[in-house]
């Protein structure tokens, strides 16, 4: 009798943690979370590592080692035929922050590419001669950390009073409006106000 | 009581498969709420019977424009890939055309065109395909008699979808790539590129 009640609850046991495990690490970033510390590739160009302001010592970096108050991150594919469309739009946006020599050096964007080899990462690049780091997440272990199921995703993260990187914008889908979308983002970061 | 368990274990039982296939999935890249996710599949289910070096077994089929399309029409002319997909709407698929979609260089220097086959029919191509943006190749259906291209080339599975497949047949008709991909993952660019890429050299010494 013991051991049936026994060889239940084992039962029951595999099946809670075979759908815990399902779930494990897949909600989306959550805003007011801190933003988990999943490893990048370092980039290969110098001018992404500067603007990046990521240490050449090590092979990996985290978002919250890019050296800037806000950091956009863009989740795509180069397979995925919104962000293909949205890819001028997010040009826009960083031009928008470039030309602003306060914002410029306060707002960095990077894009993460779910799925995508460097190759591909790098067509991408290319074909809408995007300006900001583009890192490739071949294996999907990104996205299996950060649990983002659409793309194009936009999180967004502002370092807080003891260095975290803490989630301010977490939405899939990209945004029409580049200047919009930087005004929503100066705003809910608070970095002008800070000043 | 007892009854009264087992329901629950039946209970528990579907609601972890159900939270375990919600969570495998592959990225939807994009097109919104349409994609259907069939979760994991078996990586092939085809019997190949083509090698390379062979002919290319040669076919006409409808394409989502109207026309029809046959391979012999690039016979001499044009180097050709062959995308089988396994099906419209589904994750992976519904990216990989997209992908080559921008990629139209990477096929035009080695003189190829591409040729997207599913077993599908020509309505549910079109709307599907229709929401990648206009693609720039053919997208051929090989719905009736039902996956009859797909056989000839080795890549019909057991359920009556197509493996997901790449052909690559040179300019004189001989099959001369194979992936039969894993279903569930999308194939290299890269790999693609390389292959084509050998293609080039290749006629180049004939010259």
């Amino acid at each position: 009798m013991v051991s049936k009640i026994l060889k239940r609850s084992l039962w029951v046991l595999f099946v809670l943690g075979f759908y815990f495990q399902g779930f494990a690490g897949n909600v989306a970033p959550q805003v007011g979370k801190e933003m988990p510390k999943f490893l990048l590739p370092l980039p290969k160009s110098k001018i992404e590592r500067k603007y990046l302001g990521v240490s050449d010592k090590k092979n990996n970096f985290t978002i919250s080692d890019i050296k800037s108050d806000v950091v956009i991150v863009e989740i795509f594919s180069m397979y995925c035929p919104h962000c293909q469309r949205h890819a001028p739009t997010v040009n826009k946006l960083y031009d928008e922050i470039q030309k602003d020599p306060e914002l410029k050096k306060r707002i960095k964007i990077v894009g993460i590419g779910i799925g995508n080899s460097q190759y591909e990462v790098d067509f991408f690049r290319k074909k809408y001669k995007i300006q900001f780091p583009l890192i490739p997440d071949g294996e999907f272990k990104i996205y299996k950390e950060i649990g983002v199921k659409r793309t194009p995703y936009f999180i967004a993260v502002k370092r807080d009073k003891d260095g975290k990187s803490v989630v301010f914008y977490s939405k899939p889908g990209g945004f029409d409006d580049h200047k919009e979308f930087l005004k929503n983002i100066v705003k809910l970061s608070g970095i002008k106000t800070e000043k | 009581m007892l009854v009264g368990r087992k329901k629950l274990q039946g209970l528990l039982v579907t609601f972890a498969l159900l939270a375990f296939l919600a969570s495998s999935g592959v990225v939807i890249a994009g097109l919104k709420d349409s994609i259907y996710n069939p979760g994991k599949l078996k990586p092939t289910d085809s019997v190949p019977k083509l090698k390379v070096g062979d002919k290319a077994p040669d076919f006409t089929l409808p394409s989502v424009n109207g026309n029809k399309v046959s391979l012999h029409d690039f016979l001499g002319k044009k180097n050709v890939v062959i995308s089988f997909v396994p099906a419209a709407w589904t994750p992976v698929c519904s990216g990989q055309w997209p992908g080559y979609n921008i990629a139209r260089e990477v096929f035009e220097k080695y003189d190829a065109i591409l040729l997207g086959i599913s077993v599908d029919n020509v309505p549910t191509l079109y709307a599907w395909t229709k929401q990648m943006g206009k693609l720039w190749f053919p997208v051929l259906s090989d719905f009736w008699p039902h996956g009859r291209v797909a056989k000839m080339y080795g890549v019909l599975r057991s359920d009556g979808m197509a493996e997901r497949a790449l052909f690559i047949i040179d300019k004189n008709g001989i099959v001369r790539y194979i992936d039969i991909h894993d279903i569930n993952e999308r194939p290299r660019l890269e790999v693609l590129a390389r292959e084509l890429s050998k293609l080039e050299k290749k006629g180049k010494e004939v010259k």
